[in-house]
């Protein structure tokens, strides 16, 4: 009875102080109606949604195992390089097994267990960075750049840096799939990740366990959460969700090298500060990080129709956008406390 | 007296004892560790890194963290060098470094003033002024590897002495650069030891709170230590592209990590309060050994990040296992006490 009543207080406050996700939707629009008016003919056309949705899943997903890590008040920067090595181990196994030119119907069991094999690393890689932190008590920052340069060292290592082409042709062509000729099977994952990882947060023990370690875990010890398996959980689910990206990478690029994504790490940070969730933890939601993917997305796909603009530009413009955000929730927050204040002193 | 327990609970003495374990391992296995020419291409190749990591050591001892200064070191030296370029200029290579060091303090101040004023987080803020920057260079300034101007060519040839290697047939120069490592480490030496500035970094690092009410300023030490971060990073960028005689925009991007790791390998503890230069040096030097000398007991180049990642997390492991160990023994003989 109390448990559940503390659980739903905490759910009431956080969605009460959170005028981010607003925020958030007001600057959707925005970036959405300026790109229709600067680019009416390219930009809010039925090609370019398709492509931006073949684009985002695989960036989109690491956002959230970054953003569960944060959510906890820690960080994963292994993300790349766990879902490089699992689509590489996923990749050697199909390339060392899978006969030429055989028939789809044989292949299908090849590619069930490349999945399942691609997975299992993904979920190892996060019980290792999980363990490293949960048990040795390493800071999370430094783990997961120690684990993101062993991930990818190994990965550099069983492929000498070489690109593991050569992919069964069925991969590539399941992973391509449309729904409807328009909705790619990646966009489905994405969603289906988003969705089941949102409920887990806001409707689960775990969900608010995670965001009661992540606001203070001396108070959550003393509550009598198990923060060394909350944390684990968590960096497992991390690693997870990074080999699935690193899956959906392989099946865009029909191969998979150990340097694929090198820029997502910085980018996927951006994108859970933009979505509102706390570097130092405890907030935040998964609605938030979806539509800072939809707003970084919408920006780069934006500005690529520009041929004048340098590509190099996103970064200023993501660095800036990054720094803005971090500018103004201050001041917002700043405002909040000022207005505290003055409202118990009268 | 300095008893036996004292020193092995600091990091320096495990530090140097795997220097020492690495490089008799390599001289036996290869037997060209201790030539001359491989020590001294070793020295030349920390120089770079080290000079980083004083900043970076300053920087996480005060309990934050920055990963923006190859960044910033980037946009300073090839925005002088394109400005000296396009001046046609001929004189000394010091106004090189000067107008470097000036446009790392700009990048670094606005590092400092969300950082110390703003109170944002260390490593969101150091992510998004690295983004920043390197968009700019490439962006703005559409940056590629370009010449340098004779001042720097003419510095990059200054050499201090040879070494050669009689077996191999093998020289190496020793580049007058050291010297700049040099000076450095002695004035964030004394900076550290001897000022009052130096000792607000530990207390900040320590614990702010307690640093603020003891009449530390607080905003002011961050204000300066990130100005001193991007002075350093810009005068970095200079000795690098002088040592390789072309400014190539993109040579030191990627080194923060290592050089992190190479600093919390040192013994400066990540949340702050603690570390020391010599430590700081050692860890440089031990990295530096593990990237450039694996090739000599047959470990090819592809394998060199594992042992990267590997000393990253055993490293920060031991340290973190000496604080949990330390504070629980500490707690035990308070129970003992009472």
């Amino acid at each position: 009875m109390t448990t559940t009543k503390t659980a739903a207080t905490v759910r009431g406050v956080r969605s009460a102080r959170d005028p981010n996700l607003l925020r958030l939707l007001v600057m959707l629009v925005f970036v959405f109606v300026l790109m229709t008016v600067l680019r009416p003919n390219q930009f809010a056309t039925i090609a370019s949604f398709n492509s931006m949705m073949r684009q985002f899943p695989e960036y989109g997903i690491m956002s959230i195992g970054i953003s569960l890590a944060m959510i906890t008040g820690g960080i994963d920067l292994g993300v790349v390089g766990t879902a490089n090595l699992s689509a590489i181990v996923a990749a050697k196994f199909l390339i060392g097994t899978v006969p030429r030119g055989a028939p789809p119907a044989q292949v299908v069991p090849y590619l069930i267990i490349a999945v399942l094999l691609s997975l299992s690393v993904g979920l190892a890689c996060g019980t290792i960075a999980g363990t490293l932190i949960s048990r040795f008590n390493i800071p999370a920052i430094l783990a997961t750049l120690g684990t993101q340069q062993l991930f990818t060292g190994i990965a550099i290592g069983i492929t000498n840096g070489r690109p593991q082409s050569g992919l069964p042709l069925l991969y590539s062509r399941i992973g391509n799939t449309e729904f409807f000729r328009f909705v790619p099977l990646s966009f489905m994952i994405f969603f289906i990740v988003a969705v089941s990882v949102g409920i887990m947060l806001s409707r689960t023990r775990f969900g608010t366990f995670m965001y009661m370690m992540g606001t203070n875990p001396r108070a959550a010890r003393y509550a009598g959460l198990n923060n060394t398996s909350i944390i684990l959980r968590t960096y497992m689910i991390s690693g997870l969700l990074s080999s699935v990206a690193g899956l959906i990478m392989m099946a865009r690029a029909n191969s998979a090298k150990a340097d694929y994504g090198a820029p997502y790490t910085l980018q996927c940070v951006l994108i859970a500060v933009l979505g509102g969730i706390d570097p130092n933890g405890g907030f935040g939601t998964i609605g938030g990080v979806t539509m800072a993917i939809l707003i970084l997305q919408f920006l780069s796909s934006g500005l690529n129709m520009f041929n004048n603009i340098s590509n190099f530009y996103r970064d200023v413009i993501w660095g800036g956008v990054l720094i803005l955000v971090l500018v103004f929730n201050k001041l917002l927050s700043w405002r909040e406390e000022r207005r505290a204040v003055r409202k118990s002193m009268n | 007296m300095i008893s036996l327990g004292r020193i092995s609970k600091r990091s320096e003495p495990y530090v140097l004892a795997a220097i020492i374990l690495l490089s008799l391992l390599i001289q036996a296995r290869s037997g060209q560790f201790f030539s001359g020419n491989n020590l001294v291409d070793l020295a030349r190749s920390l120089i770079v890194p080290a000079l980083f990591s004083v900043g970076c050591m300053m920087v996480i001892v005060s309990g934050g963290i920055d990963v923006s200064f190859p960044a910033i070191a980037s946009l300073a030296m090839y925005v002088t060098d394109k400005i000296l370029l396009a001046s046609n200029y001929s004189g000394n290579v010091i106004l090189a470094y000067a107008i470097s060091a000036g446009l790392g303090l700009l990048m670094g101040a606005l590092n400092g003033f969300l950082i110390g004023f703003l109170r944002l987080p260390t490593l969101v803020v150091t992510l998004g002024t690295s983004s920043l920057y390197t968009g700019l260079m490439f962006g703005a300034f559409s940056a590629s590897a370009s010449d340098v101007p004779p001042a720097i060519a003419r510095h990059g040839k200054e050499i201090l002495f040879t070494a050669t290697n009689p077996t191999m047939g093998l020289t190496s120069n020793m580049p007058s650069q050291i010297l700049i490592l040099i000076a450095v480490l002695i004035l964030a030496f004394l900076l550290l030891r001897y000022t009052m500035l130096g000792r607000g970094i530990y207390a900040i690092g320590g614990d702010e709170t307690a640093a603020e009410r003891a009449g530390f300023n607080v905003r002011g030490i961050k204000m300066f230590l990130y100005c001193f971060v991007g002075v350093l990073a810009g005068i970095t960028g200079i000795a690098r592209i002088s040592m390789m005689t072309y400014a190539d925009p993109s040579t030191m991007l990627g080194m923060e990590m290592t050089v992190i790791a190479a600093v919390v390998l040192g013994g400066t503890r990540v949340t702050g309060g603690m570390g020391s230069l010599t430590g700081t040096i050692l860890g440089v030097a031990l990295m530096t050994i593990l990237s450039n000398s694996l090739i000599l007991i047959g470990i090819p180049t592809y394998w060199t990040r594992v042992f990267t990642g590997a000393v990253i997390i055993i490293g920060t492991g031991v340290t973190a296992h000496q604080t949990i160990a330390t504070r629980r023994r500490r707690a035990q003989s308070q129970k003992a006490a009472a």
